[in-house]
């Protein structure tokens, strides 16, 4: 039921994602975070299975935080997702995750991108995504009014129209969502919406 | 003198020393020279091939290696050693773009094979290798690099190195004519001067 949206601008990639964990006929928390800080330059918004989700991502994040203390440098966002995209690929056929991603990330040269990783290890990179049902919504919305090199206030709109979407036709009730953002000055929360 | 610690790899000797790393490196002072040279430019490895007959198939390689498409490295020591290294080292490579789609960045690379050589110094009871490394690469992390690594599992990143036989030489060669901001072509006549200097 989880529902990630993601939206890449000039210079930085949005994250925005539901707060909801709810079981059956109870909702368990309405303030649950589903974007993780991968590292100073990383978002990951997951989706999936509860115990699934959180075993995995804090795989990949260890992981990742591991290979910068050996080497010395930060990994690259496509080395993540690339990194990920195998991790899954592994264990579809043996032990599977039942784990959806997006991968949002800011490097210096190459700038912001944004990946789409399913629990098949499918891996693609895309300029907007989402996961879960709310991809049935925001998808066509986010198709037409998507432009590239969107600003900060652009990009905060458009991902403001796809919540909005949501919040209007999708069964479940999704009250609040948390919207990050990565960019050249590293990741932080913009707001609560 | 304190030979009876002398046949086992894993131990030390009452010194603190490790005698069978310090022979392997004995074996590669035999072995022929090999200098490496590193400019903003590019990374210059020159390579003596000591040719044992004139029957010998000139085609093979003894001394210089392709590791990756942006990993190159020179050998000094035992051939045979270092055919299983520069295997490792290739797969090692081939691994992590696997993984992710990315080339290796070359430190990365050096520390894997050099835990390698020193899990023979420590542990299995098995001679170290006798074989010591010229790595010359290039990463978007910290563009061209130069890096030496011997028996013992030490590595270290060079402006001007030398390996092999008469690398004392060499050395002292490249530490009093070797200036920063060399360009290629300074580094080439640097390198294959040290190389005849110290060839016999």
């Amino acid at each position: 039921m989880d529902s990630i949206i993601s939206v890449v601008g000039d210079g930085f990639v949005l994250s925005a994602a539901d707060c909801t964990n709810a079981r059956s006929i109870v909702v368990m928390k309405e303030d649950m975070d589903k974007v993780m800080e991968l590292d100073h330059h990383k978002l990951l918004s997951m989706a999936g299975e509860p115990g699934d989700v959180a075993q995995f991502t804090e795989y990949v994040q260890k992981n990742v935080h591991l290979f910068e203390l050996r080497s010395g440098i930060a990994m690259s966002t496509k080395a993540v997702a690339n990194f990920t995209r195998n991790e899954l690929a592994k264990s579809l056929r043996k032990n599977p995750y039942s784990v959806n991603l997006l991968i949002a990330g800011y490097e210096k040269e190459v700038g912001a991108e944004l990946f789409y990783i399913d629990y098949l290890g499918t891996l693609h990179k895309l300029p907007f995504s989402a996961q879960g049902y709310c991809s049935y919504f925001v998808l066509s919305t986010m198709d037409r009014h998507y432009k590239k090199s969107m600003t900060f206030e652009e990009g905060l709109e458009l991902i403001k129209k796809a919540i909005d979407e949501v919040k209007i036709r999708f069964l479940i009730n999704q009250p609040k969502f948390t919207i990050k953002v990565v960019d050249e000055k590293g990741t932080r929360t913009v707001e609560s919406y | 003198m304190s030979r009876r610690y002398d046949s086992r790899t894993t131990i030390f000797s009452p010194e603190g020393r490790l005698y069978q790393v310090e022979y392997a490196m004995e074996a590669i002072g035999h072995a022929g020279s090999c200098v490496g040279v590193f400019s903003e430019e590019g990374v210059v490895l020159a390579a003596e091939k000591k040719v044992a007959s004139k029957l010998l198939e000139v085609s093979s390689s003894e001394k210089m290696y392709v590791i990756d498409k942006h990993i190159i490295c020179a050998v000094a020591g035992i051939t045979a050693d270092a055919n299983i290294l520069i295997n490792q080292a290739r797969l090692t490579a081939q691994k992590y773009y696997y993984a992710y789609q990315e080339p290796i960045p070359v430190e990365y690379l050096l520390q894997q094979i050099c835990d390698t050589k020193q899990g023979y110094t420590q542990f299995g009871g098995l001679r170290p290798f006798g074989v010591s490394f010229l790595f010359a690469g290039w990463d978007r992390h910290y563009g061209f690099q130069l890096y030496q690594s011997d028996p013992s599992g030490n590595y270290g990143g060079w402006k001007a190195t030398a390996i092999g036989a008469n690398s004392n030489a060499a050395q002292s060669i490249l530490k009093s004519d070797y200036k920063e901001g060399l360009v290629l072509t300074d580094a080439l006549q640097l390198a294959t001067k040290v190389l005849s200097k110290t060839m016999d």
